[in-house]
């Protein structure tokens, strides 16, 4: 039941305590419980909406940096992680196998902002050997939402 | 001499009626801001995996008719997908249709002489009776219940039996009350029919949407795959309802006899489709499970939705559809669509257009996303508090 709860919520952030009560069978207080525990047990970190900024005149850039790294004596790759997820700037960081170690994605409002901050701030950090910064310069799909424009309903009537 | 289209037009076809939910939605189609539940499609599109298939099998020239019967490969794969409902077919009992309908009418038009009698539950979808009628045969119907969900009850059955009864149609999970029938309830179809020696047509289009317990087959009971034609399709499991793809399967002399008439008639279903077909079955888990399972949602939000508005909706076991009484209003199904649509512009369908006994019932779909159902449903119930 709890894993269902989930997938509904992760699907659609929109859903009231009411409506999910309905849709797990369950009752409005049942499911106000679950989520405060699974917040406090840290299994619901949050909730955001998605935006396609393209479609406002803000500027964001989003870059994803790929990172090699040498685990320092004592601290492993852990330690390094933190160091680098406590910056605002970074949006999403994961530990990764292949050609490189680290990779972040960075959002910020220019450009010149995003290369400053990786040869400021993680270029120059001990443990890190290589840098690599991919530029986005579009996003089709994010978290499962296309940022195409979505197809009208053209369903015709019939008889059925 | 002056022409008259009048007197060149089959008098069958003079005296069908037009269904009443084409009337109902040529009126919508015109109002602009009008929200419909109306539509009895998948609003999801065919999931990509199955039309990039299609397109493959464009692009590898493959514009060909294929065997009347259909592709071996796909008569094979329905052969095989089909045991989910515990059903056991070889190829040459199955043939490919182009969609769930034309099966209906092939079995109709394969099996019926003039006078035989067909008994057909309803509400149900519309198209069994013209069926029926044009093949030369007499439809009988059966009003099922909503105190009985709507199920065929033996009783029923028993009483409109005659001499002449040549086929029943079943139509479970169906259109337009989501009702289904359990495995015991159809033991009990299943008994007279075999005793009473008649066929049966068992239109199972929505097999995939059953929400509670699993779909069962009555063909899959003893004795009864031999006298049953199981008509499916991928319309409503793969929401690929444009692609016009169906089966039949059943007795392979009735299938035999069903092909001939479809080979003078069609030829072959659509190639592209088939193509499309074959994927669907051998990878559409995935697809077929993220849909039921939102469709599932949708389905006690809108029950929900409906009983607390005060107009009683039993919870529908499967397909896409809810039927709740509109009763309390005072109200016909029609006027009660037509005022609702004029005061709040939300369309939804006369459960009358699905027979007599839909009389006092709507047919509210829910292939909608759940933030069209929510708004929907806030109209209705201003609609409904207003009176």
């Amino acid at each position: 039941m709890d894993e269902k709860l989930l997938t509904i919520m992760e699907n659609n952030g929109d859903l009231s305590l009411e409506q999910l009560a309905i849709m797990t069978d369950s009752t409005v207080d049942e499911i106000a419980k679950k989520l405060d525990d699974m917040r406090d047990n840290g299994i619901i970190r949050g909730k955001k909406t998605i935006i396609n900024w393209e479609k406002t005149s803000k500027d964001v850039v989003t870059a994803l940096i790929e990172l090699k790294v040498t685990p320092q004596r004592g601290e492993g790759f852990d330690k390094i992680a933190e160091k680098i997820y406590k910056f605002q700037e970074v949006q999403s960081l994961y530990l990764v196998a292949g050609t490189y170690d680290l990779l972040v994605t960075i959002e910020h409002d220019t450009m010149q902002k995003v290369a400053h901050f990786v040869s400021s701030r993680l270029a120059t950090m001990d443990s890190v050997v290589a840098t690599s910064t991919h530029f986005i310069l579009k996003k089709y799909k994010y978290e499962g939402f296309t940022f195409e424009e979505e197809e009208k309903d053209t369903r015709q009537v019939i008889t059925i | 001499m002056n022409f008259n289209p009048d007197n060149f037009i089959n008098k069958t076809v003079t005296d069908m009626q037009p269904s009443g939910i084409r009337k109902f939605f040529d009126i919508v189609a015109q109002m602009s801001d009008a929200i419909s539940l109306g539509v009895g499609e998948p609003d999801f599109i065919t999931p990509w995996h199955i039309r990039e298939e299609g397109i493959y099998s464009l692009e590898k020239g493959r514009t060909y008719y294929t065997s009347n019967a259909g592709l071996l490969e796909l008569r094979s794969e329905i052969c095989n997908y089909i045991k989910k409902f515990d059903l056991d077919y070889s190829p040459s009992e199955a043939l490919v249709t182009v969609g769930g309908s034309e099966a209906i009418d092939l079995a109709m038009r394969t099996v019926l002489n003039p006078g035989d009698e067909v008994i057909i539950h309803e509400p149900s979808f519309v198209c069994y009776k013209p069926c029926v009628t044009l093949a030369g045969g007499v439809p009988v119907t059966i009003e099922t219940k909503a105190e009985n969900e709507f199920r065929l009850t033996p009783e029923e059955l028993l009483e409109k039996i005659t001499p002449k009864t040549k086929m029943l149609v079943l139509s479970y999970p169906n259109n337009p009350t989501g009702a289904t029938m359990s495995k015991e309830d159809l033991e009990k179809i299943a008994k007279i029919a075999i005793e009473k020696d008649i066929l049966v047509l068992s239109d199972e289009i929505y097999a995939e949407l059953t929400y509670v317990g699993k779909h069962c087959s009555i063909a899959s009971l003893p004795q009864m795959k031999e006298r049953t034609i199981v008509v499916n399709g991928f319309s409503k499991a793969f929401a690929m309802t444009g692609w016009r793809l169906g089966f039949a399967l059943g007795n392979e002399k009735i299938i035999k006899a069903m092909t001939k008439v479809h080979q003078y008639a069609i030829m072959s279903s659509p190639t592209t489709s088939q193509y499309a077909a074959i994927e669907a079955l051998k990878n559409g888990e995935l697809s077929i499970n993220t849909m039921v399972s939102e469709y599932d949602n949708r389905r006690k939000v809108i029950t929900e939705g409906f009983n607390r508005m005060g107009l009683t909706c039993y919870q529908p076991k499967g397909a896409f559809y809810v039927f709740p009484c509109i009763k309390s209003t005072g109200m016909t199904s029609e006027e009660f669509c037509n005022k609702l649509l004029e005061s709040q512009k939300v369309a939804v369908v006369p459960g009358t257009a699905f027979g007599a006994s839909g009389e006092g019932f709507v047919r509210v779909s829910y292939a909608y996303s759940i933030k069209q159902i929510n708004t929907a449903l806030e109209r209705i119930k201003l609609f409904v508090e207003s009176l």
